[in-house]
C-alpha cells in the first residue's frame, strides 16, 4: 500500500476511533449536548475523509462500489494484510 | 444486523514474526478473558436487559469487541506469517500445526479450545453487568502481561490500545449498573 494511501486509513481509523468512544460515552450520557456537538462534528469530518478515500482507493463498504468498472469489494488488500 | 467495514479500528502491527508470542497472544482469541468471550457474552446479555441505556451498552460494546476480535486475529496472522513446521515445532506449536497447519483457532494460550462456559447470562442485570465489568478488568490484566510477555515496540502499541479500551468499558459497565440500579429502586424491583 502507498504511503498517501495509508496516511488516509489512519486518519480515518483515528477520526472512526474518536466516533466510537464519543458513541459509547452517550449511550450512557444520552443528553450531554457537548458530547452530541464534539460527536457530531466528528461524524462530519469522517464522512468527508471517507468519501475522498473510497473515491481514490476503493469500497469500504459493498455500497461504496458504485460507478466502478467491476466488483472492486475483493480486490486485495483484505485488513490484515496491510503493512502498517 | 451488522455490516462489514473492510478496514481495522486500530493499525495492527507487528515489528517481526514471533511464534512464542503468537501462542500467548492467541488466548485474546479463544481464551476465557479473551475478545470472543466478551463479543459474545454482550451480545447475548442485551436481550434480558431492562433499560435503554443497558440494551445499547450491552450491544455496542459486544459489536467493538467484534473489531478488536479481528485486530487480535490479524497480529496472530502477522506474528506466524509463513511459519515452517520445524519453526512452529519449535516454539511448541508442533501441536497447533498437527491440527490447523498455520490457520487460526479459538484456544487460550496453552491450547484449550473456546467453550460457552467462559461466560454467563443470569437474566438479573446487576449480576450480569458485574460479570461484564470483571470480564473487562480480567482482559486488561491479560493485555499488561501480554505487553510484558514482549520486547517488539510496535506489537506492545498495539496491545496497549487495546488495554486501555478495556478501561473505558469499564467505566461505561459500571455507569450503565448505577443507572439500572436506580431504575430498579425507583421501580420497587427486587
Amino acid at each position: 500500500m502507498q504511503r498517501e494511501q495509508l496516511e488516509m486509513l489512519k486518519r480515518l481509523q483515528a477520526l472512526e476511533f474518536t466516533a466510537v468512544d464519543f458513541h459509547l460515552y452517550l449511550d450512557t450520557h444520552p443528553t450531554d449536548q457537548r458530547a452530541l456537538a464534539d460527536y457530531a462534528n466528528t461524524v462530519r469530518e469522517m464522512e468527508q475523509v471517507k468519501a475522498a478515500y473510497t473515491r481514490n482507493y476503493g469500497p469500504l463498504l459493498p455500497t461504496d462500489n458504485l460507478g466502478e468498472p467491476c466488483w472492486r469489494w475483493i480486490e486485495e488488500p483484505w485488513p490484515w494484510e496491510i503493512e502498517y | 444486523m451488522w455490516i462489514y467495514e473492510k478496514k481495522l479500528q486500530y493499525p495492527a502491527k507487528v515489528g517481526k514474526t514471533d511464534l512464542r508470542m503468537a501462542k500467548y497472544l492467541i488466548t485474546q482469541y479463544g481464551g476465557p478473558d479473551g475478545e470472543l468471550s466478551a463479543a459474545l457474552r454482550y451480545l447475548n446479555q442485551r436481550y434480558s436487559m431492562p433499560t435503554n441505556v443497558t440494551k445499547a451498552i450491552c450491544n455496542d460494546i459486544g459489536t467493538e469487541e467484534m473489531a478488536h476480535l479481528e485486530i487480535i486475529a490479524t497480529l496472530v496472522y502477522k506474528l506466524t506469517k509463513d511459519a515452517t513446521a520445524e519453526e512452529m515445532r519449535k516454539a511448541d506449536l508442533g501441536g497447533h500445526y498437527a491440527d490447523h497447519d498455520n490457520a487460526l483457532y479459538y484456544v487460550d494460550a496453552t491450547g484449550n479450545p473456546w467453550t460457552a462456559t467462559y461466560i454467563q447470562a443470569k437474566g438479573d442485570p446487576a449480576a450480569d453487568l458485574h460479570e461484564d465489568m470483571a470480564a473487562e478488568e480480567k482482559a486488561r490484566a491479560t493485555y499488561q502481561w501480554l505487553i510484558d510477555l514482549t520486547d517488539d515496540p510496535d506489537l506492545k502499541d498495539t496491545l496497549n490500545f487495546l488495554r486501555v479500551r478495556e478501561i473505558v468499558h469499564f467505566q461505561r459497565f459500571g455507569e450503565a449498573l448505577m443507572l439500572v440500579q436506580e431504575y430498579q429502586n425507583s421501580k420497587h424491583i427486587f
